[in-house]
């Protein structure tokens, strides 16, 4: 802070402060608590707000039971409410991306970080810039037509003799895993870059010469190094995934909802703010928890995605 | 079980750049050597050579006597020293030593026995559980020789293992990695630029420079008989004198300079005057040969030795090193004084190794 007023003075330092100050407080925390707080209450007509029908209660949050639907869940069957199964799904199928996200994204960064020369990185970062120039939703409307039942996939597999009838590939959630891989993918990718490129390669010849082959090598000192980075980008793009409204509300296939979709079309559609808000910070929660526990399981600090 | 080391003519290109330039030594089993060189000289790539992790461009590199041409890293016999040790700071300390037991399958009771013993060879006891990070800098340097004895190398390559220590230890460090050697008896491959480390603790020297290997000698012989100016100006200090060879007689010559007309040994071909400053000695009359009169200009007690620098008439700068017994009195700055030298101390040298030979 002292520091702060030596450098930049009085006038500027505040301006800061109180820049930051607003940001923070009125544009993010203020709203988000509102949401909260409204989150609790009913949805009524304007007249009745504030009266004495306008109490505190859970019943927005009950709203996601009821109108109950078959699920099948890798062979097992059940009864679960609709927007449930919507909700589980989005959450299952942010985890699915995560993964396929990681995967893409592992050898990659690891051809970036200890293969390649540094002459072509700038080339090559370059390469995996460019699709970010074009807008989110130019890249879904992009991946509606690759993937449409007469578009250029199907029509490049029937030419190649692959297959011989078109496949439906806007069905049930793959439209949506797809195309958020394709978003999402260097939100995995830079951390995991960053994270290998701090490795000193003399460990990866130690292990070498030690004996290791490569996938022990990658086992047990690339990959517990790479940690952090695997965890911070894994954070991010599960968290922009399951939050995603764009990506889903352009490809997706009317089996295979989001269930930011879902709330949604509460808050705009049935105009319920205060049961949208509630099922929004239910999916806020179910992450938060989802995340923590991931982390748990790995064996990853807060302090060390920080990093 | 240790093996010898052969490089038969071995040469390593990097683009246009010659880093190795037609090495031939054949080192012992069992030996201590020491490749000694300035940074840049190509005593690295000699050690990744025989690591696996640099092929040779012409030549081979076998070792107890199989060619390793093709073979990994991780297939051949040696275990590389890194300059900075290379250890695994997210494993505890025996995993790290017990790691390349772990690659051959070793079970995980008989790791941890295993690196505790080793653990107890480099005096380390009671640091299996502790972590990297926890260790000075002299323990992980024990730490790295342990894990490199783990998979009982019949070669160990050591990459200026000591550089990164401060003085105190790396003496030390130096008696111990010796001590090590002799109880192992495995091959060691030494890389450094520090001649003390070299001499001390080697059986023999390959000294480098521009990627050849200029002279392989033990120690003693490396310092006292250095076969080119090379060699006798980077192990250890030199008065060098130009002039030329006359009178050649049972392998002493007259060597005529600017400043006198000296005898010394001519081991070779001609080239400049090499006399080493604890050679020279400083009289107040002058010798019957190899004799010159100078002005002290600085002299500076040392302690165990007084550093003398003088001047002769002409402004040649020399040199000497007096041996402190305790009894002799110490010459005074800007005294006139005659330096001489033994013929038998000192040497005609060529500059080094001719290229392209």
């Amino acid at each position: 802070m002292n520091d702060l007023l030596r450098r930049y003075g009085t006038g500027l330092t505040w301006t800061f402060i109180g820049l930051t100050f607003f940001w923070l407080v009125i544009l993010v925390i203020l709203p988000d608590f509102k949401l909260l707080e409204s989150s609790f209450r009913p949805y009524l007509p304007v007249v009745d707000v504030g009266g004495p029908k306008d109490v505190y209660s859970l019943n927005n949050y009950g709203q996601i039971f009821g109108n109950e639907v078959d699920f099948s869940f890798f062979g097992l069957h059940f009864m679960l409410a609709a927007r449930v199964k919507v909700f589980v799904l989005t959450i299952f199928y942010s985890g699915v991306v995560t993964l396929i996200t990681f995967i893409l994204a592992y050898p990659l960064s690891f051809y970036l970080a200890k293969v390649v020369s540094p002459k072509s990185l700038p080339t090559l970062f370059l390469l995996l810039f460019v699709p970010l120039w074009v807008s989110e939703v130019l890249r879904s409307f992009a991946w509606y037509i690759i993937l449409t039942l007469k578009g250029p996939l199907n029509a490049a597999l029937m030419a190649l003799g692959i297959i011989s009838k078109e496949i439906r590939w806007i069905d049930g959630y793959s439209p949506v895993v797809v195309t958020l891989v394709y978003t999402y993918v260097l939100f995995m990718l830079f951390p995991l870059y960053n994270a290998m490129q701090s490795l000193d390669s003399n460990q990866i010849e130690a292990a070498d010469d030690l004996g290791a082959p490569w996938w022990r090598i990658h086992w047990r000192v690339i990959l517990p190094h790479a940690k952090p980075g695997i965890a911070s980008g894994a954070v991010m793009v599960f968290m922009l995934s399951a939050g995603s409204l764009l990506v889903p509300a352009i490809i997706n296939s009317t089996t295979g909802n989001w269930f930011t979709q879902t709330i949604q079309g509460i808050m705009l559609e049935g105009q319920d703010w205060n049961a949208g808000a509630a099922f929004a910070f239910m999916l806020l929660l179910f992450c938060t928890i989802t995340v923590s526990l991931a982390m748990r399981v790995f064996r990853v600090k807060l302090s060390d995605i920080a990093k | 079980m240790s093996a010898g080391i052969d490089l038969d003519d071995v040469c390593c290109d990097f683009g246009k750049f010659r880093a190795v330039d037609h090495v031939n030594v054949n080192i012992q089993p069992g030996e201590f050597f020491s490749f000694l060189g300035p940074s840049g000289c190509g005593k690295t790539t000699i050690l990744r050579m025989i690591s696996g992790f640099t092929e040779p461009t012409e030549g081979a590199v076998r070792i107890g006597g199989k060619d390793m041409r093709g073979q990994r890293p991780n297939q051949r016999p040696t275990a590389l020293i890194f300059q900075n040790l290379a250890l695994f700071p997210l494993m505890p300390i025996w995993e790290n030593i017990a790691f390349g037991l772990e690659v051959r399958g070793v079970d995980k009771a008989k790791r941890r026995a295993r690196a505790e013993e080793l653990l107890a060879l480099v005096d380390l006891h009671d640091s299996a559980d502790k972590m990297v990070s926890q260790l000075s800098g002299g323990q992980k340097q024990r730490v790295a020789i342990a894990r490199a004895l783990a998979v009982e190398p019949s070669v160990m390559l050591l990459d200026e293992p000591l550089s990164a220590l401060d003085l105190k230890l790396r003496q030390h460090m130096r008696a111990e990695l010796r001590a090590i050697q002799k109880r192992t008896g495995v091959t060691f491959v030494y890389i450094t630029h520090d001649q003390g480390e070299a001499l001390a603790m080697s059986d023999r020297v390959g000294v480098m420079s521009q990627g050849r290997l200029q002279q392989v000698a033990n120690p003693r012989d490396i310092y006292n008989n250095p076969v080119n100016g090379f060699v006798a100006s980077f192990v250890g200090e030199n008065n060098i004198l130009k002039g030329d060879v006359q009178n050649v007689a049972d392998g002493m010559a007259s060597f005529a300079t600017a400043i006198g007309t000296f005898r010394a040994r001519l081991p070779g071909a001609a080239g400049k005057l090499y006399v080493r400053p604890e050679h020279m000695v400083l009289q107040a009359m002058p010798g019957a040969e190899n004799s010159v009169p100078v002005t002290l200009t600085e002299v500076a007690f040392e302690g165990n030795f007084i550093s003398v620098h003088a001047v002769t008439e002409n402004g040649t700068n020399l040199v000497a090193e007096l041996r402190n017994d305790g009894s002799a009195s110490i010459p005074a700055a800007g005294s006139q004084m005659h330096m001489a030298f033994d013929a038998r101390n000192s040497s005609i040298l060529p500059d080094s190794a001719t290229a392209g030979g």
